[in-house]
């Protein structure tokens, strides 16, 4: 209780270092209250499922690297134990379970944790110079939700989907019915609803608190116009998962119930509409997509500006582009429906909507570029993280804007196009920021500095692999090759195998990654409260490095003059 | 263990934290209800536009015919747990306008008596909104005894106003399509 004090504002002036009564053992990471602790489990269960999202995306690009069907009927063969044609069948079925497993686990386990859960667990508070988050146990309670529902999902794999022997649910990770419904009478499917249900949980408790975190709890003198972008992201993200998330909860909500229950809203035999399904998800599903990118752009741009030496350009153009892209990201839903038989007026207005989404977007590629000009710009690993971000995001931006026109969707929809676009913008645009904000705080989350050898290496490694995976794949939507396929004609032979050899490339390029890390634990190079010099101006750097286990019970007072 | 975090927070603050968390909370339960509500709204709207290619209702047609010739397609399918045959009208070819009666014939084939109830849906989907049954046998349930065959009439007229729509200046042919279901209690 003395600790109380400590609030009545007695500018004391030195840090809390005194009162870290820092629990021990299991207790301090299973009990914890502790925004960082918990970011940092965030960050630790991202990676882990990352690792399995990964490994099955490599299974897929093995099959694809030859026409024909290689592995998965020897998989199917050697997991559920069947022969010949049967096993044939069960590997293509098990095909499409990676297919949406590895889906469903980069959206909802590995790229949300580590942004909305790790990164802004973590950077949001100190940011914004709070002590905690608002609710420290309901933050416990989000994380600890997530665990139990990636189990759910792992289950799920081994549950029967389609039929006896065909284990897992294959229809991809926008779960249409009625391939979701009578397409999949087994369990499978509803172990992956009730995941996504506790997964949707964790998401809408976590934005509740950063939300009320960051509305409360700024350091006085901070406004919200003051406020890192970081936080701002944060605080964008956290709206459209309050408005987006409780959508797709009641949309599968529909789905259990059809499947279970009896009800008939998405049976066209009863007077429901599968059509109706699909809108509700992509309600969903769109502004999903902003939740993956815009906490990566607030990385992004504290990046750009620290190893520029510049405060960011533009700040208010800044903060209101992701604004304005959370905003506008709920009216363009229909874009991924144009091929269900919308009439052309309803084309034309989600044409023109989706294209407006590049005008915000584009302020903030060129606020980054501005941004860049003229400052005196050092190379270190973030930055060609940061850097690298902005070149592969602006190319899946600009596949974007084609996909866009309903015209040249009717074309390219469902094909390897999208495949490219839309890895372009999340596996190497989010993850891109992902690894960004890693280098970046790293120093600050553990006290230690990595190899920037090592850290650079993985960049060029990784950059030259994605590419190579991603990038042919636009040439074979374009020549027609349809997504979410085990098989394919021998024309697409080519660059099947060269975006196969840059799956085996990234691969090392995640090697590399887990090798820095393990080295810079080892070496325990101390890193300093501020390794990145005067362009670093957030509150985090102010702390030590890593930061007390309690910070900021002085609060610190943001004077006029402190730049974003 | 004293939970630190939670003991830095004055009272004040905690009210305020627990308002916004309520406003938070309440949002995302409104989302969920906007969700189901979405279900009956999505039907109206379909009722009314005609979207996903709804047809309308009518008592008559009020609006004349024009000199425009469209030809009507009837097309029937039967759900496999149904086993009844259906077969569709031959197509018609008339005015944009003109009242026209149909009739599909269906047969149950089994032994014992079987309850189907059916679906439609009109095929361009934009022309929904202009294909108006005067009468017919929308999803109303119906049972046949064992070999049992009836008539199923429709009579219909298309809007003329199909004319003023730019959109469906090419369409010559308009496809009224059915599909039959066992219904719950009645399927074989």
């Amino acid at each position: 209780m003395a600790n109380t004090a400590h609030l009545e504002a007695h500018a004391t002036g030195h840090d809390a270092a005194h009162d870290d009564h820092t629990p021990k053992g299991w207790r301090r990471w299973v009990y914890s209250t502790n925004h960082k602790d918990i970011g940092i489990m965030y960050l630790i269960f991202a990676i882990v499922a990352g690792i399995v999202g990964g490994l099955l995306s490599g299974v897929m690009r093995m099959e694809l690297q030859e026409p024909g069907i290689q592995i998965f009927h020897g998989l199917a063969a050697m997991v559920y134990g069947v022969d010949g044609d049967a096993a044939l069948d069960a590997g293509k079925h098990m095909y499409n379970v990676f297919t949406t497993a590895h889906a469903l686990i980069m959206v909802f386990f590995v790229v949300m944790p580590a942004t909305m859960g790790g990164f802004a667990n973590y950077f949001a508070p100190l940011m914004i110079g709070a002590p905690d988050t608002a609710f420290p146990r309901i933050n416990n309670i989000a994380f600890w939700l997530l665990p139990p529902a990636f189990i759910l999902l792992l289950m799920s794999l081994f549950f029967e989907g389609t039929g006896p022997g065909a284990l897992g649910f294959g229809g991809g990770w926008t779960i249409y019915p009625p391939l979701s419904t009578s397409g999949h009478p087994g369990p499978a499917m509803d172990f992956a609803i009730l995941s996504l249900h506790v997964a949707g949980i964790s998401s809408i408790l976590g934005a509740i608190n950063l939300i009320t975190t960051i509305f409360n709890m700024r350091a006085p003198g901070m406004t919200l116009h003051k406020m890192p972008l970081f936080a701002w992201s944060v605080l964008v993200t956290a709206f459209l998962l309050l408005l987006a998330l409780p959508v797709l909860a009641g949309a599968i909500t529909m789905l259990l119930t059809d499947r279970n229950f009896g009800t008939a809203f998405f049976k066209p035999a009863e007077g429901g509409d599968p059509i109706l399904f699909q809108h509700l998800f992509w309600f969903f599903g769109h502004p999903e997509v902003y939740i993956m990118i815009l906490p990566g752009f607030g990385i992004i741009s504290h990046i750009v500006s620290t190893f520029s030496r510049k405060p960011i350009f533009g700040y208010m153009a800044m903060a209101y582009a992701m604004v304005a892209i959370g905003f506008v990201g709920f009216v363009v839903w229909a874009h991924h429906m144009y091929t269900t038989g919308l009439s052309l007026d309803v084309q034309r207005y989600f044409v023109a909507a989706t294209m407006v989404i590049a005008v915000p977007t584009g302020v903030k590629i060129f606020s980054w570029i501005a941004t860049m000009w003229g400052g005196s710009i050092t190379f270190r690993t973030p930055m060609l993280w940061a850097i690298g971000f902005i070149f592969l995001f602006t190319v899946g931006g600009v596949t974007g804007v084609v996909l866009a026109n309903a015209g040249a969707d009717r074309a390219l929809h469902d094909t390897y196009y999208v495949v490219a676009h839309f890895h372009y913008v999340l596996s190497l645009g989010a993850v891109f920021s992902i690894f960004a904000g890693w280098y970046y705080w790293y120093p600050k989350m553990f006290g230690y500095m990595y190899s920037e050898f090592l850290g650079k290496l993985h960049f060029w490694v990784m950059f030259v692999g994605v590419n190579l995976i991603f990038f042919p794949q636009h040439f074979l939507g374009l020549a027609g090759m349809p997504r979410r396929y085990i098989d394919y004609p021998d024309a697409f032979t080519l660059f099947n195998r060269i975006s196969s050899y840059g799956y085996y490339i990234t691969f090392f390029a995640m090697l590399i990654f887990f090798y820095a890390t393990w080295e810079a634990s080892r070496k325990k190079r101390p890193a300093g409260d501020s390794p990145w010099g005067e362009g670093a101006t957030t509150l985090e750097w102010t702390l030590s490095s890593p930061p007390p286990f309690h910070q900021f019970s002085t609060l610190p007072r943001i004077e006029s003059t402190n730049a974003h | 263990m004293a939970d630190l975090t939670n003991q830095r927070i004055d009272p004040a603050m905690a009210r305020r934290n627990k308002r916004v968390a309520v406003i938070g909370l309440s949002i995302a339960i409104g989302m969920v209800g906007l969700a189901y509500a979405s279900v009956p709204l999505y039907n109206i709207f379909c009722q009314v536009t005609g979207f996903g290619g709804t047809p309308g209702k009518a008592t008559d047609n009020p609006k004349g015919i024009i000199d425009r010739i469209m030809t009507v397609r009837f097309d029937s399918n039967v759900a496999n747990d149904l086993s009844w045959s259906v077969k569709a009208a031959p197509s018609i070819t008339d005015n944009i306008g003109a009242v026209d009666t149909v009739n599909y014939i269906a047969t149950n084939l089994s032994d014992k008596p079987l309850t189907g109830m059916a679906t439609f849906n009109v095929s361009p989907e934009r022309a929904g909104v202009y294909f108006n049954k005067i009468e017919c046998f929308c999803f109303t349930e119906q049972t046949l005894q064992p070999g049992e065959t009836v008539e199923m009439p429709i009579v219909f007229f298309v809007d003329p106003e199909l004319n003023d729509n730019p959109e469906l200046n090419t369409i010559k042919e308009i496809t009224l399509s059915y599909t039959f279901y066992a219904s719950e209690n009645g399927g074989s």
